[in-house]
């Protein structure tokens, strides 16, 4: 099949050959008040200049949050920055899914990233019950029909004919050893299904992160490397704990333990300790991806952390502003 | 095996209190772990000493049925105790009780279980699992002979999903494994991971949807296929 084309700004700034930066966006159970934070974070993502797009998660660990469609439509008007849709398929059918990004298409919406979600019996409503009609690989497929073919899941023709979207996958790179194996072979289906880019979950080991990277490279779809920048030492022991199959590496955690305890009740000097611990771990990591792996970008999940924007990315080029 | 498991005394209690005889009926079917005349005699038991607290003398029998989901050995098993006793109480899965009702259609049949799955158990272990959905599009074959419908907490047909965790699952905090994992080990170790590597389209919920039937002696298939040319 030939190649789809890019339609978002994202899948154009990859196919120009730009190293992208993404951001990410974390709605949770919020009406206004909370959208102008979500919409604030977004605009502050813009001003670097860098960041082309920012993610918009749907209920992360399953819990009970706004559903991810609108903010992305709402941070797309209101903050005037392309968002990645997250789309998990936990809580939808496909007859619910096909609405939605037909919903999503309507309303301007042009990357869509697939996820299977994390399980409801992680969430905050626990006795709930899942979906999983589809899962992500298959969700892949019904992307690919309302895209290249204008149809839904069925073959059912859209009266209006195809929608211009992209859409990638996620893969973890924390599955090392034999699991790896099975991590990439996964990603293989999706990229049958014809994902535009792949954005793979944080790591913290260089070496293990650009490993993962030269495995999917087989696949010549862009890959976006996660990493996630820590704004307290509360943050990073929560994702060491409880995000499936990341571990925060212990000298970093402890960095970070140590930057809030020795500042405690004077802010700005604490806010000041934190990021350097953070610049010094991301600065020459993000560095060394750009430089020596296949990875066409990094996904920057810093969420509600947009001072540390500058210092991260300033040394990179400006190209993101072209496609404002 | 249908594996099941007792309701709370008191809710079992609570539907048969307005009764003064009832009929408690054991399974000697295929339930796990056993439901037979010995657990009926346990919670006829049971449900008098509780009744006694509430000042009630409740009057039961047990008996046990070979298998109550056969509607001839049920209705002969169960016709001749009918006339003395107020109501039925079943020990067997949801399908004996659903028999019940029908072949003694005079009174209620309540039932003292909750059905939970067609499990096995394994020897040496102390727990009932899953093994099998009853999805109506087996894909054993694919898989090396493990059901990712029953074996994965999403019942993914394209997995591993990202929580699973040096193959372990997310759900229940990493202490089953990854049925997707085991997939892979097992399709690796008879060098088959093109069976691993298909990708396998969404299932049809046709099969399933609720009351399922097949006629019997005919083609299911061709059977939908008639119906969908008549439409």
């Amino acid at each position: 099949m030939a190649k789809r084309p890019a339609y978002s700004k994202l899948c154009k700034a990859l196919a120009d050959g730009h190293f992208v930066f993404t951001g990410e966006l974390e709605p949770k159970k919020i009406l206004a008040d909370g959208m102008e934070e979500v919409v604030h974070s977004a605009k502050e993502m813009k001003k670097t200049n860098r960041i082309i797009a920012a993610n918009v998660t749907d209920g992360p660990q399953g819990d009970a949050y706004i559903c991810s469609l609108v903010p992305s439509f709402v941070v797309q008007r209101d903050a005037e920055i392309e968002t990645v849709w997250q789309v998990a398929v936990r809580d939808r059918n496909r007859v619910a899914l096909f609405g939605d990004v037909l919903g999503g298409a309507l309303l301007g919406l042009k990357n869509v990233l697939v996820l299977t979600g994390d399980h409801t019996a992680l969430g905050d409503n626990k006795q709930g019950r899942i979906s999983y009609d589809l899962d992500s690989t298959q969700f892949c497929e019904l992307l690919k029909k309302m895209i290249d073919e204008g149809t839904d899941y069925s073959g059912n023709e859209i009266t209006d004919g195809k929608i211009e979207m992209n859409y990638g996958c996620v893969a973890n790179p924390n599955a090392v050893g034999e699991y790896m194996e099975p991590e990439i072979l996964k990603v293989g289906r999706k990229v049958e299904q014809g994902i535009d880019f792949i954005q793979t979950q944080t790591a913290f080991d260089i070496d293990v992160a650009k490993n993962f990277i030269n495995e999917l490279a087989r696949y010549n779809v862009p890959i976006l490397l996660g990493v996630f920048p820590m704004k307290s030492y509360g943050i990073a022991w929560y994702f060491d704990k409880y995000i499936p199959g990341v571990s925060v590496p212990k000298e970093l955690l402890n960095a970070l333990k140590k930057a809030e305890k020795d500042n405690k009740g004077n802010k700005p000097a604490k806010y000041a300790a934190l990021d350097k611990v953070n610049v010094e771990f991301f600065v020459p990591f993000i560095e060394e991806i750009k430089k020596n792996s296949k990875a066409s970008g990094i996904h920057c999940m810093a969420v509600e952390y947009e001072r540390l924007f500058a210092p991260l990315l300033d040394k990179y080029p400006d190209y993101a502003k072209n496609y404002y | 095996m249908i594996i099941t498991e007792q309701k709370d005394i008191n809710d079992i209690y609570e539907m048969i209190k307005d009764y003064n005889k009832i009929l408690i009926a054991g399974c000697d079917g295929c339930c796990q772990p056993p439901r037979s005349i010995n657990e009926a005699k346990v919670l006829g038991q049971l449900l008098e000493l509780k009744a006694k607290t509430e000042g009630k003398d409740l009057k039961w029998r047990a008996i046990t049925v070979l298998r109550q989901c056969d509607d001839r050995i049920a209705a002969t098993t169960i016709r001749p105790f009918i006339e003395e006793y107020d109501a039925i109480v079943s020990l067997a899965c949801g399908l004996g009780v659903v028999m019940l009702n029908k072949v003694a259609e005079n009174i209620i049949t309540y039932p003292a279980q909750n059905s939970m799955f067609g499990g096995v158990q394994n020897a040496g272990d102390n727990y009932f699992i899953q093994y099998c959905e009853t999805c109506g599009s087996c894909l054993l074959g694919e898989t090396g002979g493990i059901c990712p419908i029953a074996g994965c907490a999403k019942h993914l047909k394209n997995g591993p999903c990202g929580g699973t965790v040096d193959g372990m699952c997310e759900v229940g905090g990493y202490t089953h494994p990854c049925a997707w994992i085991e997939i892979y080990k097992r399709l690796k170790k008879f060098n088959r991971l093109d069976l691993f590597t298909l990708y396998r389209p969404a299932r049809d919920y046709r099969s399933s949807t609720s009351p399922a039937y097949i006629p019997i002696n005919k083609d299911y298939t061709n059977i939908k296929e008639e119906k969908e040319e008549k439409k």
